[in-house]
């Protein structure tokens, strides 16, 4: 009898492969002829193809492509064209957003020009993006789960690039184009506004976050260590519920005496992970907006620990008398 | 699955298991070593603490050694500018002293090139060459240094050793960076940051920290005073600018961020070291001596001295600091050298009187 104790999928279910149902009007047909890997197969299902691209499809790509290639040429241009340094400062290279100065208004190409023009028409792909897996979903005849969560990471997105410097003035609040530029404006963002740490929607979104790996690990391993008696079959255990889903009940409700049951599982983890970037967008945008200054609001309101002061003898220099400008 | 393949399968899974242990075992171990010492220095909860690698110390210590000094021959006999010409800021020394300061001098900037390094021999009055106008200067700012910035040096002082270390040029300094050095005008824009510097340790922060602070007086402050907005418009950006700057200090002096602050509010002195106190100062010291001290030699210095862009070089943290909390370890070595503790110039004046 085949188990489920690998990391590996040790069933192969293969049949004849196929395109899938006749699509109807308005939709394009789809593009690839399907074929069967065994190592795809090790890991999910073994049948490749075909892929709907379909207009949006299109236009997200095509879109994408643009701004992927307009940050790679910026980046290649700071190292003058040399494709060696290119790949060693690769991680360093950045698209920087135009400096504050220019408040909302167009910069020159070179002092964030490139940015805004990039911002556009990447804003612009992921937008179509979500339009095709909206109506892929509905297509399918399925619910519009995905696109809604795609769109909590839409909103952060929004949120960090647009919202947040129109409410600003300023398209130098956004997050540069860059690897370890991205990072950096993170650690820049937060010092600026005086540490993160004390926003409770940050730490909101990080109790999603972290919570949203917690439920996926739970609940991966939970299926997994029911699916010899058939728990990987969920969905018909919702409403027929077998002694894989008794089993999995009874030792949640042994081990923490309450338990998710086949079907709110999946409530759980979509609302966890969408809630990740809501609340993390909400943080986001009020700061410099509502709040500039974190540790002080924490303070405040009670939120931060006032620690006891160690060093008495320290007080600002900039304040005191007869000290060097 | 009879018994037989079950046992090998259970043996060669073992071996997998214990492999794989093995791995991570020593990646968690990390790179470094010996393991390093981790001190605390705030209050507990705070992870303000910093972290000692003895291999890494004892050749930091060995870098940062201090000369003997040469025993002084006291103040008798004829002063210095009596017996030799063009003697301008050191006059007032016996011949004796004078010597002495110069030979010390000789050892600590120019070992290799000696006296002809600055002076035009034989003719040692000779101003011609502009490594002895610069060091006349240097010695003056030196004095400087040691009478007027003791918020920063303290009764320990300086000499010309703690940034020279035996070479005619300091081994860090710095100058202004080309905006864009190469390439078109219209695309690839690095906005002075996004480059593998060791300026601010290898991140991709603003690499030349040091015009807008060390040479301008731009703002360093970018947090508010208040909970809520009222009327701080410094950006992230700029505290980008700030962050590259502190990442200067951190590297220049050897230390992390907890050493100068509490990370739970980076801007509240309440909780702060000391030590921030004297860093605050030693921004100012740094920014007076580039101003009054260097820039004003820009044109004293021959073109194959100066930077990209035309500049004169300028000193940060790093030229004295060199990767310790203290220059040389906090080794009072200017007390050997009075002369160099006070202006030689504002002392001869207050004699005349």
């Amino acid at each position: 009898m085949a188990d489920y104790q690998n990391l590996f999928t040790t069933v192969q279910a293969v049949g004849p492969v196929h395109h899938g149902v006749e699509l109807g009007h308005g939709n394009s047909p789809r593009t690839g002829q399907p074929l069967i890997n065994y190592w795809v197969g090790k890991l999910g299902n073994a049948q490749l193809g075909p892929i709907y691209l379909g207009g949006l499809g299109l236009a997200s790509l095509v879109f994408g492509m643009i701004a992927f290639t307009l940050i790679g040429m910026n980046m290649l241009a700071s190292v003058n064209y040399d494709p060696i340094q290119f790949v060693r400062q690769l991680f360093w290279l950045s698209l920087e957003p135009p400096p504050p100065s220019y408040g909302l208004s167009m910069p020159p190409l070179n002092q964030g020009g490139w940015f805004l023009i990039v911002g556009l028409f990447l804003t612009a792909s992921v937008m179509f993006w979500w339009a095709r897996t909206y109506r892929r979903a509905v297509e399918l005849g399925m619910g519009t789960h995905i696109a809604w969560a795609f769109a909590a990471a839409i909103w952060l997105f929004l949120v960090l690039g647009l919202f947040r410097p129109i409410l600003m003035g300023s398209w130098g609040e956004a997050v540069p184009y860059g690897i370890f530029s991205h990072l950096d404006w993170t650690a820049a963002f937060s010092l600026r506004y005086g540490n993160l740490f004390y926003n409770p929607f940050h730490a909101l979104s990080i109790v999603f976050l972290y919570g949203s790996a917690l439920l996926f690990a739970m609940h991966g391993a939970t299926i997994l260590a029911v699916t010899r008696f058939g728990g990987e079959r969920e969905i018909e255990q919702i409403t027929d519920r077998g002694t894989a889903s008794e089993r999995a009940a009874l030792f949640w409700r042994w081990t923490m005496g309450f338990n998710a049951t086949m079907e709110s599982i999946h409530r759980w983890a979509w609302w966890f992970a969408v809630l990740c970037p809501i609340t993390g967008g909400i943080g986001i945008l009020l700061t410099g907006t509502v709040v500039d200054n974190w540790y002080l609001w924490a303070i405040k309101h009670g939120v931060a620990p006032p620690y006891p002061e160690i060093f008495p003898s320290v007080v600002d220099p900039a304040l005191s008398t007869g000290v060097k400008p | 699955m009879n018994m037989n393949t079950l046992h090998k399968s259970s043996w060669t899974s073992r071996l997998a298991k214990g492999l794989g242990l093995a791995l991570v075992g020593l990646v968690l171990a990390g790179c470094e070593r010996p393991i390093p010492e981790t001190v605390q220095s705030g209050y507990r909860g705070t992870g303000m603490a910093q972290v000692y690698n003895a291999r890494l110390l004892e050749v930091k210590t060995e870098k940062n050694q201090a000369p003997v000094a040469i025993p002084s021959p006291g103040s008798d006999g004829p002063k210095a500018s009596q017996a030799y010409k063009n003697v301008k800021v050191l006059g007032n020394l016996s011949v004796g002293e004078f010597n002495r300061l110069m030979v010390s001098m000789t050892s600590w900037v120019a070992p290799q090139e000696g006296c002809a390094y600055c002076h035009a021999l034989p003719n040692f009055e000779d101003d011609s060459k502009y490594t002895k106008v610069v060091a006349r200067r240097m010695v003056e700012m030196t004095q400087h240094i040691n009478s007027d910035w003791q918020p920063h040096v303290a009764q320990t002082g300086v000499t010309c050793y703690t940034c020279h270390r035996g070479e005619p040029v300091p081994s860090a300094i710095w100058f202004k960076s080309d905006p864009q050095p190469q390439g078109s005008n219209f695309i690839g824009d690095k906005a002075g940051q996004n480059t593998p510097s060791p300026v601010v340790n290898l991140s991709s922060l603003p690499n030349d920290p040091f015009t807008p602070f060390l040479l301008d007086k731009q703002n360093i402050r970018v947090n508010g005073p208040t909970a809520l907005p009222s009327g701080n418009r410094q950006s992230i950006k700029q505290a980008e600018w700030t962050y590259g700057l502190m990442t200067h200090m951190s590297t220049s002096l050897g230390v992390n961020c907890t050493y100068c602050h509490n990370t739970q509010s980076f801007q509240n002195w309440e909780n702060s070291p000391p030590q921030r106190v004297t860093a605050w100062h030693g921004i100012r010291m740094a920014r007076d001596l580039n101003l009054t001290f260097m820039e004003p030699l820009t044109e004293v210095f021959p073109a194959h001295r100066k930077g990209p862009t035309g500049d004169v070089a300028k000193l940060n943290c790093a030229t004295c600091h060199q990767g310790a909390y203290k220059p040389l370890n906090g080794a009072p070595m200017a007390k050997d050298f009075p002369e160099l503790l006070k202006p030689a110039l504002a002392a001869a004046k207050v004699a005349a009187k």
